[in-house]
């Protein structure tokens, strides 16, 4: 399932540095995610995986360093080239963060009527049409409290995927589903990938998704501030000769390493 | 717990010069009178030459967290005085407990001293908090500029339908209250002007009081207070809890400003909807006045009418309703800016809806007492 790294960098990290105030969370992140990645962002709690989410997606403005998407520089694009990196991605946050006060097809229909021509008619085909690739076909005039947790994040993810973006984040997607839900969401995930072309970043700790689905990745060290490893997962755990890592990657249990990981 | 249920003890046996024995009896539990650790510290004497201390507990009960906050209490004391603590005597599970416990030692830093500044720091601290208050207010200020010139060069992207339905929220919705409190009002000032004006026998002057008093005050004041706690309150827990829940962060990504998208269609439904709520409060308050007047105070509906047709010039009326649209800007400005501001928690959105009705109502009020000062100063 894994795919070697395509040489191919669609987001550049170079030199950032993330702070709340005067409080420094993480510093000098260099990384590059390539096309057609399944790139992982890891890291214990509060190691400020989700704060290098917000960084990428342009919610909270780096103290230092840039990103870049291709070779613009998020935070230096002035309104209307912003506007078009920020058109080639899309979000799935971890609650689904779907408009409350909206059904489903309304919430996916949002970027589509405001940033498109299309004809209602079209609209409610494409709404259909990712409905169902999430799984949810039917489902057009719930309301998103109508439906449990995990429908909502399929959703959200519909949402996410409707103006068919060419990057995919995700903050914690299996956080709080069951594992088999999980598992399906990360299959969903992959197979999207593999169908849409896209390039897929996890915020994730679920070591059962990091190695199933994850071909290139960045560990984050709440202690030293800064990355400490970046590569394959698999390969991390295999060669990491930091002690952190591995302990991450095997849950703390270094001697049972597993032997095929992708059983965890 | 005067009355105990359960019973417990302690006592504390010397078995040589540096050692003693503290022994648990009874059910050490919830219900049961727990001695104070402290007479255990005290029969131990301050400085005696004890450094062990054994825990037995061959005839203790049952026992639940009283036993451990008491032990764990013990043992602290023991262990600054420098007195080890056997406690292998327990029972399995109060000594695994007690493992946990100590397992990971306190952080140094993981508790908050109890912060307490001189006044002349809070002074300062709370001038630096409005200061900043004043800067956040004046930038959202620019950021609703910013989405008003979008709007008029017709490029600020929200759904009319979310205009349509806060047009409904805010106006028809609340025309039951405002029929209510407007009514009561004119009442108010029927009943009042009206004993004064009766001693003189001119008791026809009540319709220019009501008419007057309603058109260019109060109409415009208990809608503006009114739609203060009913509409300013719900866009700031509207916004809040978006925030909370993302929302706002998802719709940023997607490219629409909160300003444009969430703030503009509320700001505008009010901006429109205050000065018609305005124009019904005064008609409400007429009506009111009128009760009272013809039924009590002998003065017939045509008169009543005919001199409050009389008594009050269009300007009053423009007077009015122009405070009424200014007061929708304030309680929109105020809500949205409370709600987009909140923090991401539940407490937090209860907090900016708390907030933003307290906000509004001051800003309203000290709107009017300036509108109303300028209008005295241009003889209007």
């Amino acid at each position: 399932m894994e795919r070697p790294p395509t040489d191919k960098p669609i987001v550049t990290v170079d030199n950032l540095t993330m702070a709340y105030g005067d409080f420094v969370i993480q510093r000098d992140l260099n990384f590059t995610i390539n096309r057609g990645d399944i790139f992982i962002i890891m890291g214990g709690s509060g190691c400020g995986k989700s704060t290098l989410l917000r960084h990428l997606i342009g919610l909270k403005q780096p103290a230092k360093g840039e990103v870049y998407y291709d070779r613009q520089s998020l935070w230096q694009a002035g309104g209307p080239e912003r506007e078009r990196i920020l058109r080639r991605i899309g979000v799935l946050f971890q609650s689904g963060a779907l408009m409350s006060s909206m059904t489903l097809a309304e919430n996916i229909a949002l970027p589509l009527g405001e940033f498109t021509d299309l004809g209602p008619a079209q609209i409610r085909a494409i709404i259909s049409y990712k409905l169902a690739l999430v799984g949810l076909a039917g489902f057009e005039d719930y309301y998103p409290s109508e439906i449990s947790g995990g429908m909502q994040k399929r959703a959200g993810l519909a949402r996410a995927m409707a103006m068919d973006p060419e990057i995919l984040f995700f903050d914690e997607p299996s956080a709080g589903l069951d594992p088999v839900s999980a598992k399906l969401l990360d299959d969903l995930i992959l197979n999207l990938r593999d169908s849409l072309g896209a390039t897929v970043v996890l915020v994730t700790h679920e070591l059962a998704s990091i190695f199933a689905i994850g071909n290139n990745a960045v560990f984050l060290d709440p202690e030293t501030k800064t990355m400490i490893a970046s590569g394959a997962p698999r390969r991390l755990l295999e060669d990491s000769g930091d002690p952190k890592v591995v302990r991450f990657l095997t849950r703390g249990e270094p001697d049972q390493r597993v032997e095929n990981p992708q059983r965890i | 717990m005067s009355n105990p249920t359960h019973y417990c003890a302690f006592s504390l046996l010397r078995r040589s010069d540096a050692e003693r024995e503290l022994a648990l009896t009874g059910d050490w539990v919830v219900g049961s009178e727990i001695p104070s650790p402290d007479v255990v510290l005290g029969q131990m004497g301050e400085k005696s030459a004890v450094d062990r201390l054994v825990v037995s507990a061959r005839d203790l009960g049952r026992w639940d967290t009283l036993l451990m906050t008491f032990l764990i209490d013990i043992i602290d004391h023991c262990r600054e005085r420098g007195i080890e603590v056997d406690s292998s005597g327990l029972p399995e599970g109060a000594r695994g407990l007690l493992t946990l416990v100590y397992a990971v030692p306190e952080r140094a830093d993981a508790r908050r001293p109890a912060q307490r500044s001189a006044w002349l720091a809070q002074v300062g601290k709370a001038a630096l908090r409005a200061w900043g208050d004043g800067k956040v207010f004046l930038a959202f200020l620019g950021e609703v500029m910013l989405a008003f010139g979008a709007l008029f060069r017709g490029r600020a992207r929200f759904r009319q339908l979310d205009l349509w339905l806060n047009i409904q929220d805010s106006g028809p919705s609340a025309l039951a209250i405002v029929t209510v409190i407007s009514l009561l009002v004119g009442l108010i000032l029927a009943f009042v002007g009206a004993v004064q004006l009766a001693l003189f026998g001119a008791q026809i002057y009540i319709a220019d009081l009501v008419g007057l008093g309603m058109l260019r005050e109060m109409g415009a004041l208990m809608t503006g207070i009114i739609m203060s706690g009913r509409t300013g309150a719900a866009f700031a827990a509207q916004l809040g809890t978006m925030n909370v829940n993302s929302e706002i962060d998802a719709l940023r990504v997607m490219g629409l400003a909160p300003m444009e998208f969430l703030v503009l269609p509320r700001m505008l439904a009010l901006i429109l909807i205050m000065p018609l709520l305005c124009l019904y409060a005064d008609l409400m308050g007429i009506v009111g006045g009128g009760l009272v007047t013809v039924s009590f105070f002998d003065v017939s509906v045509v008169q009543y009418l005919d001199r409050t047709k009389d008594a009050i010039q269009l300007t009053d009326f423009l007077v009015g309703v122009t405070k009424c649209a200014v007061f929708g800007v304030l309680i929109a400005i105020a809500g949205c800016l409370r709600g987009i501001q909140c923090g991401r928690s539940a407490a937090a959105v209860g907090d900016a809806a708390t907030s933003a009705v307290v906000t509004s109502i001051v800003y309203i009020v000290v709107a009017d007492s300036v509108m109303t000062l300028i209008c005295n100063q241009l003889g209007i």
